[in-house]
């Protein structure tokens, strides 16, 4: 009890305002630390909400040269193929560039049946699956802009020219947290329809389709035939997993990511040295109280206790309050940035690894304290006081 | 009243030199000496001339070169620093010239410190401290901060601390050495009490002849060697 009191005093009551800074830097780095995963893995997130049984095949040259639709018979063909869902990127403004969203012409009722992580009310679902000018919005993108079931929406499309209307016919939630509820559907039909009337060369046409397997061990060998029946033909495919497709994409900023990791590392040195410091510090003036102790019996283990215990109170202290401060401002940043992530939530590995980090700078500041503090003399020690 | 012929420290051959780099300085040459149970010794000599390493080496905080010293018929000389340590907590009281208490902790928790070690219960703990701080006369400053007590109180604090476990010896560096005229003859009739009531040994270094006379007897240390006071009686 006694050497707890003394451990909390050490701590907190020598230095007042040193204590502070130094908790409120370890705050700040665990904050930044905490942030910086967050952006990594909300990188990964649509690789870790991928399904298993999920193949996307796209035109083998690029995603942007569009696939017939007359492909989709000839997929359901295949063995261990259960829905064939397709959809384009249609690529519409709201108003400004600046309110980005994802916007797509998708079959509606394979696509809704092959993504039941997308939660929408029944009532919903038959409203928009009835109306083909109808659209359904996540939750995130319907509050973002106000819009209200039966609310004309104008896009205005980039890569299929005019103007746009679409009514909203549900908004669907996402089953966890980690969904992605700002992305905006409408009937693929519709788009066709339009592109019919004026270029008829882009009629027909599909930029994606998805697919659902039976099960995730036959992915491979599903995507092989898949492939093979276009082999040679005008637009040739390649099919790969809903993960491998993300991953693709992904790999294009890798470097962002490599480099966004170096930073989180770099934050966690840089609160090593300031709590390295700080203990060096107070550890220095202490000398004589701890050849006190010695002297009065105290082993060389209470005293590395008593320093070790200082170390990681402190910046424990330190890694709770930034914990706690991560989830408002992770929460802000979502809001603020929720053109860029649409997700941003602080994982529990996340916060594991906060703690893991601020343990990992408690030793490492208290290894050498500790180690002067064992080495230390009592006769020694003691001629340094007065 | 003299003190018990059964000598409770018994140092023989002692010595001790410090080296710094190729320069070996001897301090202590071939020391005896006996210290009787109950006795009030009065350690005196110019500065430098190892009363502090002598001290020091008598309460088990620093090495011999050579010689051995036995203490309630224990050799400390061959103990492991770990045995060492916690032949301290249960044999040594320790006062020092600036009474060294942890500033952090109140005067009933510095008194409470050497407790630590023992295996007493928590009520025992207390009544051992309240005890001890009844005896040095700050039962009603328990509560207060080393910064908050006079330089006089502070050292009463600190012999609180080293009576606490009740040690076989004393030993103090130069108690009355930081402090007035008036807190140190509080000092010195502490230790005088506890010496003659309480029949503690008492080891005391000092400079100040009018503490010396307060001692049953005094030890000059010159040139590494020992001898008694001219005026006082050998034992
Ligand atoms: N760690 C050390 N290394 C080298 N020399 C030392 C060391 N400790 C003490 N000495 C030297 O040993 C001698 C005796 O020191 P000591 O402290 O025992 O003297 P003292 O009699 O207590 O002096 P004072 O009255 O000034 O306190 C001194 O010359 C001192 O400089
Ligand atoms: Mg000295």
């Amino acid at each position: 009890m006694l050497l707890i009191r003394l451990l909390f005093k050490n701590a907190f009551l020598r230095h007042k305002l040193r204590s502070v800074l130094t908790v409120l830097g370890v705050t700040i780095a665990i904050l930044a630390f905490g942030l910086l995963r967050t952006v990594i893995t909300t990188w990964y997130l649509g690789v870790e909400t991928s399904s298993p049984t999920r193949l996307v095949t796209r035109n083998n040259v690029s995603i942007i040269f569009p696939l017939p639709l007359s492909y989709r018979e000839k997929i359901r063909q295949v063995e261990g193929v259960k829905i064939v869902s397709y959809g384009s990127w249609f690529g519409g403004v709201y108003k400004d560039k600046k309110n980005f969203f994802a916007n797509f012409a998708v079959e509606p009722r394979t696509y809704l049946e092959l993504y039941p992580e997308f939660i929408v009310p029944p009532d919903d679902k038959e409203a928009f699956l009835r109306d083909r000018r109808g659209f359904i919005a996540g939750k995130k993108l319907a509050d973002r802009f106000g819009w209200k079931k039966g609310d004309i929406v104008t896009l205005e499309g980039t890569i299929y020219p005019g103007k746009w209307d679409f009514i909203l016919r549900g908004i669907y939630r996402g089953r966890d947290l980690n969904i992605d509820e700002t992305q905006f559907f409408f009937h693929w039909d519709y788009l066709n329809e339009s592109v019919l009337k004026s270029k008829i060369s882009l009629s027909d046409q599909v930029g994606f389709y998805m697919i659902g397997i039976s099960s995730p061990g036959i992915s491979a060998q599903v995507s092989q035939e898949i492939d093979a029946m276009f082999k040679n033909s005008a637009a040739e495919t390649i099919t790969e997993t809903e993960k491998a497709f993300v991953q693709g994409f992904i790999a294009m900023s890798e470097a962002i990511i490599v480099a966004i990791q170096l930073v989180s590392l770099v934050v966690i040195l840089i609160i090593m040295a300031v709590v390295a410091n700080t203990m060096a510090m107070t550890t220095r003036e202490r000398t004589g109280e701890y050849s006190i102790l010695k002297t009065l019996g105290f082993g060389g283990g209470v005293i590395a206790l008593l320093i070790m215990g200082e170390s990681l109170l402190v910046t424990l202290s330190g890694c709770i309050l930034g914990i706690a401060l991560t989830y408002p401002i992770a929460g802000a940043f979502g809001t603020y940035l929720g053109t860029y992530f649409p997700v941003f939530n602080v994982e529990n590995e996340t916060v594991l690894l906060d703690f893991i980090a601020a343990v990992l700078v408690a030793f490492a500041a208290a290894v050498i304290p500790v180690r002067n503090a064992l080495k230390l003399r009592v006769a020694e020690g003691l001629r340094r006081i007065g | 009243m003299p003190p018990e012929q059964e000598p409770i420290v018994r140092i023989r051959r002692v010595s001790k030199s410090y080296r710094s780099g190729s320069r070996v300085l001897p301090v202590l040459e071939d020391i005896s000496i006996d210290i009787g149970q109950g006795e009030f010794l009065a350690l005196m000599g110019p500065s430098g001339s190892g009363k502090s390493t002598l001290l020091n080496l008598i309460a088990g905080i620093d090495r011999t070169d050579g010689g051995t010293i036995e203490i309630g018929g224990i050799d400390i000389t061959k103990m492991s620093e770990t045995e060492l340590a916690e032949w301290r907590s249960l044999h040594v009281g320790f006062i020092f010239q600036f009474y060294n208490l942890i500033p952090v902790l109140t005067a009933y928790e510095n008194v409470e410190l050497p407790l630590y070690l023992t295996g007493l219960s928590r009520m025992e703990k207390s009544e051992h401290v309240r005890t001890a701080l009844a005896v040095v006369k700050l039962k009603d400053r328990m509560d207060h901060y080393p910064a908050q007590l006079s330089g006089g109180e502070q050292q009463r604090v600190a012999i609180a601390r080293a009576i606490v476990t009740d040690p076989t010896i004393i030993v103090a560096d130069e108690p009355t050495g930081d402090l007035d005229r008036k807190s140190a003859q509080d000092v010195l009739d502490l230790m005088g009490r506890l010496n003659s009531e309480s029949r503690k040994t008492i080891i005391m270094v000092t400079h100040d002849p009018r503490a010396a006379r307060r001692a049953r007897s005094i030890l000059y240390l010159e040139k590494g060697v020992l001898s008694h006071a001219p005026d006082q009686t050998p034992f």
